[in-house]
């Protein structure tokens, strides 16, 4: 699950006026032309350095947003919700292999993400800073915590990287099943009792705000956007997905009767596009820096399960083998 | 027809499911590397899959439905081995679990599937085809680290040493062990014990671990009588933690 990331913040690397001409020419050209650039094909220094930097955040996105959802596999309430939910957080770790797999093929292993990831160097998405207090919380994930990741990386699936672009077709189709199961958890919270109304009305008020920042800082705020879009490394704009995203799933809240936290809300007809309150960006800021709610909880469980694991991984590591990047 | 000895047996299989699914699932997001979070959760879901089965096959027999069951006993009232109860521990004790359970579990079903009572039969056959890789998964891995480095070697002999007496408690013998026996419901625990100990011994035989002397081995048991561990009611708490707040609420 993974929305529109920090690429806000700059990025070393060469800069493409100081690549050789004819190289980012052709380069240039076969993305216009729409095709797939390779893990051996030549690529400019910024275009390698920005996509490690967005598969690798996507696939922490994915281990670290196990964790909130992982602590409801044990508190789901009946035999369906327990298994659907592990299968779904399953999928997310599932997800998490197959990006490193594809971030390594532009050069940078597994450990070395994970060890940024530790550190903090490396980001995921914010969402995952806040807690999920009740099953409700874990219901409003599934539903629509994966809905804005599937605006994303759909569009992102038509991308121009290769590996990058066929991992995120097998991840859409299965987080399509996630927001099934999510959809269906919230339909029988919203029509349910009142006290399992109550406990999704909250959670929505609780996630709205960090879902707003989900999709990242609005399009004024970013740097380099433009050269992302040209190089196709995204394909929408955050303001474009978070907009699809308002379009789709808003309805369908007010549907089942529950209300969002910002009076503002509203679609205006002339322009087609939603108006809402800007969320805090300040907040955002803070909470991606490491000064959230939860940052310092789940970076410290994956240390430790690093920690612990070790033994595990130096165990396997055959004496004499010859240990090669993967090629996607 | 001994409708009450084939509700002790199917009992006691699916609380054991049911409990070490649930222990499972603790790994996700927790595992040595990714691939063993998503092994542990694809058995996870396999073990519970497998217990709701075995709770609607009861609830055919009479017994309440299995969200009621799985859900809301209390710890005396489950007949699971306090094997599958003690927490994950450490990723040693986790694998040397799932060697141990897992042997016994193929074997298990590989004998129910000449079970007299076709239902069983069939369900069998279908289960030990899951619980195949589940026992693959585990027999490599034992190789792996029980040939692996000196730490490797070490943390698995100790789990192996503590894990054993537990695992012993798997075969103990129900009530109606007589029952199922003579009507060829179940071969019964001591024959599965003999099968499990022979499979065990040739893994561990492939590595340089030690299988204790079973003879002088002390079983934990209790586990099939109601007797359990301090784990298992903060487990069960843990797992009716939404649906106690409203049993009748639809979720």
């Amino acid at each position: 699950m993974y929305g529109g990331g920090n690429t806000f913040e700059k990025i070393k690397a060469k800069d493409p006026n100081e690549e050789d001409p004819i190289l980012l020419a052709e380069f240039e050209a076969r993305i216009e032309r729409g095709e797939k650039i390779e893990p051996t094909d030549w690529m400019p220094d910024l275009y390698r350095a920005q996509l490690i930097r967005m598969i690798e955040q996507h696939a922490h996105s994915e281990i670290i947003g196990a964790l909130p959802e992982g602590t409801w596999i044990t508190r789901a309430p009946g035999f369906k919700r327990k298994l659907a939910l592990m299968a779904k957080v399953q999928d997310e770790v599932g997800h998490a292999q197959l990006l490193y797999s594809a971030a390594e093929t532009l050069g940078k292993p597994r450990e070395a993400m994970i060890d940024d990831l530790i550190s903090g160097k490396s980001k995921y998405s914010n969402i995952f800073n806040y807690p999920a207090f009740t099953w409700a919380d874990s219901a409003f994930i599934s539903w629509l915590v994966d809905a804005g990741a599937i605006v994303n990386q759909v569009a992102n699936s038509r991308g121009s990287y290769g590996p990058y672009s066929r991992a995120l077709e097998r991840i859409c189709i299965e987080e399509s099943f996630h927001l099934k199961f999510g959809h269906h958890c919230v339909i029988h919270l919203a029509t349910g009792t009142p006290a399992q109304r109550k406990m999704m009305q909250e959670a929505i008020n609780r996630w709205w705000h960090p879902m707003m920042h989900f999709f990242g800082p609005p399009d004024k705020m970013s740097v380099h956007t433009d050269t992302l879009m040209k190089w196709k490394v995204k394909i929408l704009t955050n303001d474009e997905t978070r907009q699809q995203w308002l379009d789709m799933y808003v309805p369908k809240v007010w549907e089942l009767g529950l209300t969002i936290p910002d009076n503002k809300l509203r679609k205006n007809e002339e322009t087609g596009k939603w108006e809402y309150t800007e969320p805090d960006w300040e907040e955002f800021k803070r909470v991606i820096n490491g000064d959230g709610p939860c940052n310092k909880e789940r970076l410290a469980v994956r240390k430790t399960a690093e920690e612990r694991g070790r033994w595990v991984r130096k165990a396997i590591l055959a004496k004499d083998a010859h240990y090669v990047t993967p090629l996607a | 027809m001994n409708i009450e000895a084939i509700k002790n047996l199917l009992y006691k299989m699916a609380d054991d499911q049911l409990i070490l699914g649930h222990r499972n699932s603790e790994w996700i997001g927790q595992g040595p590397l990714l691939e063993e979070d998503i092994a542990f959760a694809s058995m996870a879901q396999d073990k519970v899959g497998q217990s709701y089965t075995l709770y609607q096959m009861l609830n055919e027999l009479g017994e309440d439905e299995p969200d009621k069951v799985a859900f809301l006993r209390m710890a005396e009232q489950f007949h699971n081995s306090q094997f599958v109860e003690l927490p994950i521990g450490e990723y040693d004790f986790s694998l040397i679990r799932h060697f141990l359970f897992d042997t016994a579990d193929y074997y298990r079903f590989d004998m129910l599937i000449n079970s007299s009572i076709e239902p069983i039969s069939l369900l069998a056959r279908k289960l030990k085809g899951e619980c195949r890789y589940h026992s693959m998964h585990a027999d490599g891995w034992i190789k792996k680290l029980g040939n692996g480095t000196d730490e490797s070697i070490n943390r698995l002999q100790s789990a192996l040493s503590y894990a054993i007496p537990y695992a012993l408690g798997i075969f103990e013998e129900s009530k109606m062990e007589d029952t199922l026996i003579e009507e060829n419901i179940f071969g019964g625990e001591i024959l599965l014990r003999e099968r499990w100990i022979e499979h065990i011994d040739k893994v561990i035989s492939q590595t340089q671990l030690v299988l204790p002397d079973l003879a002088l081995e002390s079983p934990h048991f209790g586990g099939r009588y109601g007797i359990h561990t301090e784990h298992l009611q903060p487990l069960l708490n843990e797992m009716s933690e939404v649906i106690a707040t409203d049993p009748t609420a639809d979720w």
